[in-house]
């Protein structure tokens, strides 16, 4: 069985307090708007103190009320963050806004089927 | 054969060592314990000192503008470059340059100017399209990707599987089939270009190495003039079986550097660490593995160095190299298991880099011809051509 392309889990409300309920794990999540329009894929890598908790508690200080988040566990974090960055991108044009302003360096090219 | 470097060597191995501690390292310690790139900024002040040392473009052949390095002295230098925790797979995170498996020194002088040249200079990058969904081990009968003649050029159609900077390459160095009937004579070596129509990167292929990932390719109907042949139709097996058996030994060289690296971690770990009031260097069960780390690391040395001295001297090198490749990624991976062992829970963690070479060092058993591809060479040589 492969892994889905596109992160297609429901949406939760990104807050501080949704965020404490995650696990400590290391994986990707992406942050979306009110209207789930995805602002920023992200990772939990392996210096993340607690992992996608920290890294969504941080999200919910800095980004405040209005905003959606969703996980996905995966210990291969880094080339499961480039797929979906890539997988953005050939989806919508671009990256997502907030990936835009930093995007990695040497990011690739997808044409997803 | 004489394995001891000369004085010449040494320096030189003293020049990379340095470089790994003192440059490398540090930077390493700020990344992502996963991470295959450095920083740009860092990279171009990197690749600016290399340059400074005379050792940019290290496998770059001297015709072609790189440094005069033998290839005992290039196994030599790669058992220092591998000697941090992406050192495996990115060595120095690429700062010493060149094109790996992508080297087409047989092209004509068009794909040169067009390929070689560019890619030399670092402003192109390839790939090297050979493993099919189909099998990779075997590849004269495992190609099944076709390419059939159509308007004064190649039409192909097919997946690859398993191919490394496919995403973020300009080209690519592709096997397909042009002739069914003709077996490993039917297969023919072409230069595709990334944006050619019909060539899709379909996906990321997740595996242990989170890092430095492989892709999936698919051909649709992807048409290339016959300028696209990589030298002659029907002789691209060779071209493959060139590139695999000469990776072989600056690959098993990484393997040792990694092996080094894990096994002074757990040398300086026992030396450290007490259990029940004695430290661990003075148990015996430890002594015995770290004794067998030493055994592991100069068997493979010992093997690779002959097979690049012999392939240095011009003599055939396959059975070394293949002896090469299957002692040290086989030895490596007990060394790295052993190290992990002494180090107890912290071997297990992200915050050393034994967790990460023991993914990737898992991966260099099938890599390049699995360890099992290496023994039916050896056996082959040994028990003659006509074995069924």
């Amino acid at each position: 069985m492969s892994i889905r392309l596109r992160l297609d889990k429901p949406w939760r409300p990104l807050s501080t307090e949704e965020a404490t309920r995650l696990p400590g794990q290391l994986g990707v999540y992406q942050v979306a708007d009110a209207k789930g329009t995805v602002l920023f894929i992200g990772h939990a890598g392996g210096r993340s103190p607690f992992g996608l908790r920290s890294e969504l508690q941080r999200e919910a200080s800095e980004r405040g009320p209005g905003h959606q988040f969703r996980i996905e566990v995966n210990q291969q974090y880094r080339s499961r963050w480039f797929e979906l960055l890539m997988v953005h991108k050939a989806d919508h044009g671009s990256l997502p806004p907030d990936n835009a302003k930093n995007p990695p360096p040497n990011l690739g090219r997808l044409s997803p089927a | 054969m004489d394995f001891e470097p000369s004085e010449e060597q040494q320096l030189l191995i003293d020049q990379v060592r340095r470089f790994v501690r003192e440059e490398i390292i540090p930077l390493e310690a700020k990344l992502d314990p996963d991470a295959a790139e450095l920083e740009p900024a860092d990279h171009a002040r990197l690749v600016e000192k290399t340059k400074a040392m005379g050792l940019f473009g290290i496998d770059i052949p001297k015709e072609y503008g790189g440094p005069d390095i033998d290839i005992v002295t290039r196994v030599l230098l790669a058992i220092e470059m591998a000697q941090h925790r992406a050192g495996l797979y990115v060595p120095c995170y690429g700062t010493f340059g060149g094109a790996g498996l992508a080297q087409i020194f047989e092209a004509n002088e068009d794909q040169k100017e067009r390929y070689l040249y560019p890619t030399l200079r670092g402003e192109k990058k390839a790939f090297f399209g050979l493993t099919e969904p189909s099998g990779g081990s075997d590849p004269a009968r495992a190609i099944q990707t076709r390419a059939e003649r159509k308007d004064n050029g190649w039409v192909l159609n097919g997946a690859k599987i398993f191919i490394s900077n496919a995403d973020r390459a300009q080209y690519g160095i592709v096997f397909a089939r042009t002739d069914a009937a003709k077996g490993r004579a039917g297969i023919t070596c072409f230069l595709i270009d990334s944006d050619t129509p019909g060539f899709h990167v379909r996906r990321v292929v997740h595996t242990l190495r989170s890092s430095h990932y492989a892709t999936e390719l698919e051909f649709k109907d992807c048409w290339v003039s016959d300028h696209q042949v990589l030298g002659e139709v029907n002789k691209g097996f060779a071209v493959a079986n060139d590139r695999l058996t000469r990776q072989r030994i600056p690959y098993a060289a990484g393997c040792i550097g990694v092996a080094i690296a894990a096994h002074e971690m757990a040398i300086e770990w026992a030396k450290m660490r007490s259990t029940f009031g004695e430290k661990l260097a003075n148990r015996q069960a430890v002594q015995w593995m770290l004794v067998d780390n030493e055994i592991d690391i100069r068997t493979a040395k010992h093997f690779t160095l002959e097979a690049a001295e012999k392939a240095r001297r011009g003599l055939p090198f396959r059975i070394e190299a293949s002896i090469a490749k299957l002692t040290a990624s086989e030895g490596g991976g007990r060394v790295v298991d052993r190290s992990m062992q002494i180090h107890g829970g912290m071997g297990m963690t992200k915050d050393l880099p034994l967790e990460r070479w023991y993914r990737e060092m898992r991966i260099r058993r099938v890599g390049e011809g699995p360890s099992e591809v290496q023994r039916m060479v050896i056996a082959r040589e040994i028990l003659g051509s006509n074995l069924r």
